[in-house]
């Protein structure tokens, strides 16, 4: 429940007169305020700095430090204050948490001296308000980054897990070229014999013919043989390079589609289909074009240059901008190429022959080129040809720099994957706070057991002893709870758990048990269930809310295993426990433990005094030396 | 000339509406409320001081204009009742503390309606709750009107309940309701029924007795 909504509870409850004349049937008692102590000004002196509050404000988040009695080792009796050793700053912002229900993260604070205040004052961060939350996931996920990227060189250098078989220790050896020596040799090696190839394809095409021919020869076809030599040394290195990767790869499948094997097989390939081609001369021209594919060769430089990866990436991420200015552009191109084309229909040799070759002129005119092999010559032709050039300045000019920016964000932050994940915690993020929400409602669920098993202790006498099983709930609960409970009484149904709710209509077609608890039935004056008492039942665990619905449901059996710690005599066993909270089940036994559990009792316990139900005493009934009290309800 | 002339004066007349429109935004976002005097309240309920400002200071903490409007009433009603649907009960029980019909509820209805409430006498708690009940305030509670606020009611559990909750439950209450309150069966519940019929039942007396200590 909010914070601020506690301060509506008192008004909830007093509306809730508003169902008394509907209701029929009494409505439990109100829990007393048992502390009813006036609001009191507490002073928090955190490191001198002194804040006030009331005790009220602090008790809204019981299950915080300040909330609950775990302040109280903090408090300082000379001076009547509570004295926290912790940073001051931080301090303001936990308890505009308390007074306002909203956490926020201050920018200027360091993020882990905030989570270590926070971890102190027992607040989750998860609730940090919409306001500052994506800051602080921000600031906590680089944060991480930085102490990973530290720790992760040092642990390279230690050169630990020496459990490494031969095949992962050289693929950590690929990967990454640092870890050893001979790592470091292969990685220059081939990025040596990567350029000489490179290199190779580009001299084989310069002409360094001589007087021979009129043609000059290109060195390719002159020293051919000697570039044969180095192009197949260069080939038989890259194909034993991409082998032993294939060997050393942890997923062979997802390494033969990874974008480096592609290129590596493309850059090796053509090689190996000439070598199978070179007899069929008709192929040949075709032969010449995959010689193109070898300078693909160029890209295996990527592996070897980190900037060369961003770069890619970052192109990769950026295609929705780069499509967007290729649709642009392509827009204006097809627009101007149709007006020049019609405009200049009419001058006599015209190179603006038809749509698709003006094209040519639109695009060299709109990227401030110009090469001028196609003019207009009509005046129409001009005028039109001159706005085509001052629109495409502004074409190119405008989604530019939106690429550029998204680079530059793109290479100082994080990689999508990392937003990605940040997504998916935002995910868990709500669903937590939707489980916390409905745990509201879970809570009551919960404290109506809780309450149950109290009531049957406190009337047991041993009031200090309940004190281990219940969770401390606050007074601003246990009146919620009230109010939720006289709803329950006004309308006659009661609240249960969702899995309960479909597991009870599941059940409707089972037979009917007859009840034994003729109060039950006259008190509440059931019109009727869906759900008919089941024969047996097991499945449940001991500690779920699911029994605590149940012992309060009429018509299921249920049974509570008191465990009595000493021999005491029990004063009864009643058999229903679905009455009003000050008629239920009195033991007078000092328990030690209690665990609940459903079992199935067709008859009830022969030591219940069944005839005793409905009144509110209990008449005695001594099972001596009995340390186990069975108490169903029927 | 004419038509442009009239075009003209027709685009001026549309102009100041909206002008005035702005206007009045502007005023609904600002106005504040503030309650009147400690004393005046104090004489007025049946709350001391301290009690006053104890109540202030959480109204003011949840509704720092002063004004209570429908949506936050409802939203703050709901909070309480997370399993089912609040919002209708919400909305009678705005009606019932809005006194002035206004669609806000300032701090001294308020106030008051908790003073009626929780130190009010028998009748008039039950006067107020009539009012709760009478849905168009003509002084009569008709079974249409009944049946409206014991839907509302049951609304309010939800849908995960024990037993199932079933249609035909809220007009079998509100059968047992009518049975009980109406002496002379002529359809109608009046002030007088209501109140009459509520001091014979034992149980109603003791239910409202039982939020005395709230504040």
């Amino acid at each position: 429940m909010a914070a601020g909504v506690a301060a509506w509870l008192p008004f909830a409850r007093a509306a809730a007169i508003g169902w008394m004349p509907v209701a029929n049937c009494p409505m439990p008692i109100a829990p007393s305020d048992k502390s009813r102590r006036q609001d009191e000004l507490i002073i928090l002196n955190v490191s001198g700095r002194r804040f006030q509050t009331w005790r009220t404000t602090l008790d809204r988040y019981p299950d915080t430090l300040l909330g609950s009695s775990e302040k109280e080792f903090f408090y300082n009796e000379e001076t009547k204050e509570y004295f926290f050793d912790r940073d001051p700053d931080v301090f303001r912002s936990v308890l505009n948490f308390y007074r306002t229900g909203k956490l926020h993260y201050p920018r200027y604070e360091c993020i882990s001296a905030y989570d270590e205040e926070l971890a102190f004052f027992g607040i989750i961060p998860e609730i940090i308000g919409d306001c500052c939350y994506e800051e602080y996931k921000d600031r906590k996920r680089e944060n991480a980054e930085r102490l990973m990227d530290d720790n992760d060189p040092e642990n390279s250098k230690e050169g630990n897990l020496p459990n490494l078989n031969f095949r992962e220790t050289m693929w950590r050896a690929f990967e990454n070229p640092h870890t050893s020596t001979m790592a470091l040799v292969f990685y220059y090696v081939t990025g040596f014999f990567i350029a000489i190839s490179v290199i190779t394809n580009v001299v084989e095409t310069v002409p360094c013919g001589i007087h021979q021919n009129q043609k000059d020869l290109p060195c390719g076809e002159r020293y051919s043989v000697a570039f044969f030599c180095l192009d197949t040394a260069c080939v038989m290195i890259f194909t034993v390079e991409y082998l032993l990767r294939l060997f050393a790869a942890p997923s062979r499948y997802r390494f033969i589609r990874s974008v480096m094997s592609i290129i590596d097989v493309v850059a090796i390939m053509p090689y190996y289909i000439g070598l199978v081609m070179t007899n069929n001369e008709d192929v040949s021209g075709a032969f010449v074009t995959l010689r193109v594919f070898r300078v693909f060769r160029i890209f295996k430089f990527s592996r070897h240059s980190q900037g060369l990866r961003i770069l890619g990436y970052t192109l990769k991420s950026c295609a929705s901008e780069l499509g967007f200015l290729l649709f642009s552009l392509t827009m204006a191109i097809i627009i101007f190429a149709t007006v020049m084309y019609y405009a200049e229909k009419g001058s006599s040799a015209s190179k603006f022959t038809s749509i698709p070759a003006s094209f040519w002129y639109t695009i060299v005119t709109m990227t401030t080129l110009g090469y001028g092999d196609m003019v207009p010559k009509t005046i129409a032709g001009k005028i039109f040809g001159s706005i085509c050039s001052l629109s495409g300045v502004l074409v190119i000019a405008l989604p530019v720099p939106v690429i550029v920016s998204n680079f530059s964000r793109i290479y100082h932050q994080n990689q999508r994957a990392d937003k990605r994940r940040a997504q998916k915690v935002q995910k868990a993020r709500l669903a937590r706070i939707r489980v916390s929400k409905t745990g509201s409602s879970n809570a009551f669920l919960r404290s109506k057991r809780n309450g149950l098993l109290n009531e049957a202790l406190e009337l047991t006498g041993s009031g200090e002893e309940d004190q281990h099983l219940s969770k401390s709930t606050s007074i601003i609960e246990s009146q919620h709870h009230h109010l939720l409970h006289c709803l329950e009484k006004t309308t006659n149904h009661e609240f249960v758990d969702e899995q309960v709710f479909e597991h009870n209509c599941l059940e409707s077609g089972m037979k009917n048990y007859t009840s034994r608890s003729p109060s039950l039935d006259s008190s509440h004056g059931l019109t009727g269930t869906c759900c008919s008492r089941r024969s047996k039942k097991t499945t449940h665990l001991p500690n779920s809310s699911v029994p605590a619905t149940r012992l309060r449901s009429m018509q299921e059996l249920s049974a509570i295993h008191i465990q009595c710690g000493e021999q005491q005599a029990l004063s009864t066993s009643r058999s229903s426990l679905n009455v009003q909270s000050d008629e239920a089940l009195r033991l007078n036994c000092q328990s030690s433990q209690i665990t609940t559990a459903i079992i199935s009792i067709p008859t009830p316990p022969t030591a219940s005094p069944e005839g005793s139900l409905p009144q509110p005493s209990s008449p005695s009934q001594p099972s001596a030396g009995v340390n186990i009290v069975k108490v169903s309800a029927l | 000339m004419g038509a442009v002339v009239a075009s003209l004066s027709m685009q001026t007349k549309q102009r100041r509406p909206s002008r005035d429109k702005a206007e009045d935004e502007l005023e609904m976002t600002v106005v504040c409320h503030r309650p009147e005097g400690l004393e005046q309240l104090e004489a007025q309920t049946k709350f001391t001081k301290r009690e006053l400002q104890i109540l202030y200071r959480g109204f003011k903490n949840e509704c720092p204009s002063g004004l209570v409007n429908e949506d936050t009433f409802k939203q703050i009603y709901a909070q309480f009742f997370p399993h089912g649907d609040a919002s209708t009960y919400a909305h009678y029980l705005f009606n019932a503390f809005d006194s002035g019909q206004n669609g806000s509820v300032k701090f001294e209805d308020f106030v008051m309606a908790l003073s009626i409430l929780l130190r009010g006498s028998i009748r008039e708690k039950l006067r107020w709750t009539f009012n709760l009940y009478d849905l168009n305030k003509d002084g009569y509670i008709n079974k249409e009107e009944m049946t409206d606020i014991v839907r509302a009611i049951y609304d309010m559990m939800g849908k995960y309940t024990y037993p199932v909750l079933r249609d035909e439950a809220p007009r079998q209450h509100v059968d047992a309701f009518f049975q009980k309150m109406d002496k002379n069966k002529d359809g109608v519940v009046t002030l007088d029924e209501f109140i009459a019929s509520c001091q014979e039942d034992d149980n109603i007396m003791q239910s409202l007795q039982l939020f005395e200590n709230v504040i």
